[in-house]
């Protein structure tokens, strides 16, 4: 078998792996990369929008600072994150967005004089500066109070991901493609690195490393519809989760899009509704205006999957043979602006679907989006539990999102929390030596192999690896989606509880043999029951409605009683997580407030509690104004 | 009811004993809206658990299924089954290793191609955190945009006549890669240098002008313009050269 050594080894090449590699190798350690595919072909790549960040250069971002995206991240995330991580993100993503210029992104910059702009149909105008002609310009994204957006034309993760992949070429970084890693070699106390298999010839390697982190990305993959590649299956979150000593943050905190299309559940934009454009239910009826007599289309994102989901329900969805559906409708719209202003989507229905957006009605579901739960860490990225154990970008829960996030600061969050937290490496590696037992790595491989060989030989059971797998999806989509309550949560966690005996004996049909996709498929099943679960069992407990986590039958914000953030562990050998809280934030510079949208009431905290913890801060006083 | 759709499928594992290289049938129903990403998933996950396939984004923006659809490489996840004969064939990509089945490993080649282009901005300045942003003019970001668009599918590769005649070409996807640091003001790479990577035959004029690099792109990109663009570059720096030499 194969060894490999490195200072530091990174599971996952998407843009916070390669990041918090580059950090690392710019400081003189050797940093090895691995990813199931080439890194390009990252979850990173396919995000379109832009990344947040307070440059203030363009003529509608005049004013901005950290200050006002810290505002709108806390606002956003419904109070649910961690307010010193929000303020390290909010000071660093300005500095890191330049750093990436001067690495070679193409980001697009401020034309000078006047230029048009759409805001729900409507035609604006606005001039730009001449003295900010050149420097980095950016968009409009909701839930900001500024322009903020920085994007390159309709392909920022493709262009970022192919500068910073460039930058590790440059640097030297040992990027392995079509590696995955299979367990976390630990003895209790600090990790050690990872057990691979190669996806390549099937062969198992064994990656030593001084730290070890987890960038795998999110796991939307664990429900039927989601936006997700095919890669975010939960692997990473698998790996830190099974040691039983790491739990899962927030694992009850999903974030749901109203228009995936149906059958492939690839995103079609928000900005067809922005546009004008309208939902219709099976007879081609309109139906939004009856739940939100007010916004309709233009509800939240949450608020439209939720009116889609209980329409649904009430037998106007339309039949398929991949499930119900709505439609959305933009005919009305005309050729000019669908070829125009709304391209890619068209180019969406065309290549996808085989339809004219012009003349046919669009099949669309509320489709699972972003995981804001994940790996918990601390602020500096390690990972609770495990001594040299980090993680960053969607795998974790740094906690900068808390129950929702903010359409730009996933993208932006990648790099920005790979900078921070790959210099928090660099400093633990500086001062840190090790040894490596070799009765710990024999023992893991061991256990792997057996693994293997027991699956691919039935030895514990012969049931179908993919029928298992389907029946945690649906049962995640039916009681754990953008609607829950308790009868349907409980339900949820019973049929899981059924499926987690099925997954612990599936059995191949296939010989296993090479790069076998079933395989990898069943190594993983187990893991992507308890991190089902570990979101049901949370959502059943969080009795209270916060950013995306939407209870039916608890419809009220509760500060009072859950100004706080779930952290499941799963112990050896149980059958349920163990589900323990910690306080939210450790101090606020913006105490609990409104939102300014999505309504809702809330139950406030103690005040005396909120007091206590909050600090002197310029942003106490914006806050209040808005 | 939809159609019977018969797929004829490449099959050889090169990790199996014994496995020797042959073609394989399947039947599945059609479904509306049916791309090869559903169609080749359900073949996996109904009937033979051990295809060997790959798929990522399944949205066309990250060129990981490229295949050989009825004999014309392409994306698979924005291929729909409708606008297929009811028969359909489906090889890997020729050039490229094979992993097994349909599967083939671009991520190897593509690393070497970053490694000979070097294939990063080469400058002498550093980066200072305090200080604002080197500025750029917008037309000439969207213009080095257009360029790096490329997903490395490797479609363009695999339809290049010399490249399936020889091993050390570096075709459409790498000489398109040189353009994008070419047009970019931050590379201070000169001519000469780029020269020295793309001036031969493994390079800009090993290209026979078959042009089917840019028939297969599924991203569209101006591939012919970008080989007669560095031609004429390359051309005259080659001139200069040899005058200067005299």
């Amino acid at each position: 078998m194969q060894t490999f050594y490195s200072d530091l080894l990174v599971i996952g090449a998407g843009l916070s792996g390669e990041r918090v590699a580059c950090e690392a190798a710019q400081n003189g350690f050797k940093a090895t990369c691995l990813s199931i595919v080439p890194a390009r072909r990252s979850h990173s790549s396919a995000a379109q929008g832009g990344m947040q960040a307070a440059l203030g250069n363009c003529a509608k971002g005049e004013g901005d600072n950290s200050d006002v995206h810290f505002i709108d991240t806390v606002k956003g995330s419904d109070w649910g994150c961690d307010q010193e991580v929000a303020r390290l993100f909010a000071d660093a993503a300005p500095i890191e967005m330049r750093r990436l210029a001067a690495w070679g992104v193409p980001w697009n910059r401020v034309v000078p004089g006047q230029s048009f702009y759409f805001k729900g149909g409507e035609k604006f105008e606005k001039y730009e500066k001449e003295e900010n002609e050149g420097l980095i310009t950016a968009r409009s994204f909701g839930g900001t109070a500024k322009w903020r957006t920085c994007y390159t034309s309709d392909g920022t993760g493709h262009a970022v991901m192919c500068t910073m992949d460039n930058r590790c070429a440059q640097l030297g970084i040992d990027v392995f493609d079509k590696k995955e890693a299979i367990s976390l070699i630990h003895d209790g106390d600090k990790c050690m690195g990872a057990v691979v298999r190669d996806l390549r010839n099937g062969q198992l390697e064994v990656h030593l490393a001084k730290a070890t982190a987890i960038c795998t990305g999110g796991f939307g993959r664990i429900y039927k519809a989601t936006t997700n590649a095919v890669i975010c299956d939960g692997a990473g979150h698998i790996l830190a989760h099974e040691t039983g000593l790491v739990p899962i943050g927030n694992p009850e905190s999903i974030q749901f899009h109203p228009t995936g299309i149906v059958p492939t559940d690839i995103l079609v934009t928000e900005g067809c509704r922005g546009d004008g454009g309208t939902l219709l239910d099976v007879n081609e009826e309109r139906f939004m205006h009856i739940y939100e007599p007010e916004k309709a289309e233009l509800a939240s994102r949450d608020v439209v999957s939720r009116r889609m989901t209980e329409h649904m329900r009430a037998g106007k969805g339309v039949k398929s043979p991949y499930g119900e559906h709505l439609w959305l409708d933009i005919r009305h719209l005309g050729d000019k602006h669908i070829s125009t202003k709304l391209r890619e989507v068209d180019e969406i229905c065309h290549h996808f679907l085989g339809i004219d957006p012009r003349t046919q009605l669009i099949p669309v579901r509320p489709t699972q989006h972003y995981t804001m739960a994940g790996i918990r860490t601390n602020k500096d990225g390690a990972v609770y539990g495990l001594k040299g154990l980090y993680s960053a970008g969607e795998a974790a829960c740094w906690d900068m999102h808390g129950f929702n996030r903010l359409g730009g600061n996933s993208l932006a969050e990648t790099v920005v929390a790979g900078g921070i937290i790959g210099a928090k490496i660099v400093e633990f590696l500086k001062g840190y030596e090790t040894t490596f037992d070799t009765k710990s790595i024999n023992a893991e491989v061991k256990r792997q192999e057996e693994r293997i060989h027991d699956v691919t030989h039935g030895r514990n059971g012969k049931l179908n690896v993919y029928e298992v797998r389907n029946e945690m999806q649906e049962a995640l989509m039916k009681g754990c989606f953008v609607f829950r309550n308790k009868e349907g949560l409980e339900e949820c966690v019973e049929t899981l509880h059924g499926t987690m005996e099925k997954a612990r004996k599936v059995g191949l049909v296939s010989d296993g043999v090479g790069a076998n996709h079933e395989l990898a498929a069943a190594m993983k099943l187990e893991g992507q029951v308890r991190l089902a679960m570990c979101i049901a069992q949370a959502a059943l407990m969080r009795t209270e409605s916060r950013g995306s986590h939407n209870r039916e039958d608890f419809p009220e914000r509760n500060d009072a009683e859950w100004l706080n953030r779930t952290l499941a562990y799963w112990p050896e050998g149980a059958d349920m997580p163990d589900l323990q809280y910690e306080d939210t934030t450790p101090l606020f510079e913006l105490p609990p407030g409104d939102r300014g949208y999505g309504g809702g009431k809330i139950i406030p905290a103690d005040e005396k509690y909120v007091t206590e913890r909050t600090v002197k801060s310029p942003v106490t006083e914006i806050g209040k104004k808005k | 009811m939809g159609r019977q759709l018969k797929f004829e499928i490449f099959r050889y594992n090169p990790e199996r004993k014994g496995d020797v290289p042959h073609m394989q049938e399947f039947i599945l129903d059609e479904t509306p809206n049916m791309t090869l990403f559903i169609a080749l998933n359900r073949l996996r996950e109904e009937q033979d658990p051990s295809l060997v396939f790959d798929f990522c984004c399944r949205a066309g923006i990250c060129g990981a299924c490229a295949m050989v659809i009825n004999g014309r490489p392409g994306l698979a996840c924005q291929t729909k089954t409708k606008d297929q004969p009811g028969h359909i064939i489906l090889h890997p990509l020729p050039v490229f290793k094979l992993v097994g089945d349909l599967s083939v490993d671009t991520g190897v080649w593509f690393r070497e191609m970053y490694a000979k282009t070097e294939s990063w901005v080469h400058t002498n300045k550093v980066f200072d955190p305090v200080k604002e942003e080197e500025r750029m003019d917008n037309s000439v970001a969207e213009q080095i945009y257009e360029l790096e668009r490329c997903i490395e599918c490797g479609c363009c590769i695999s339809a290049c006549g010399t490249a399936r005649l020889r091993d050390d070409f570096m075709g459409a996807a790498a000489l398109n890669r040189i353009a994008r640091f070419v047009v970019d003001p931050r590379d201070e790479r000169t001519d000469r240098e780029y020269f020295e990577v793309i001036g031969n035959d493994n390079g800009i004029f090993g290209c026979m002008g078959l042009l089917a690099c840019e028939d297969v792109c599924p991203k569209g990109l101006p591939l012919q313009n970008q080989l007669g663009f560095l031609r004429r570059k390359m051309g005259i720096t080659a001139m200069k050269q040899i005058f200067r030499k005299k």
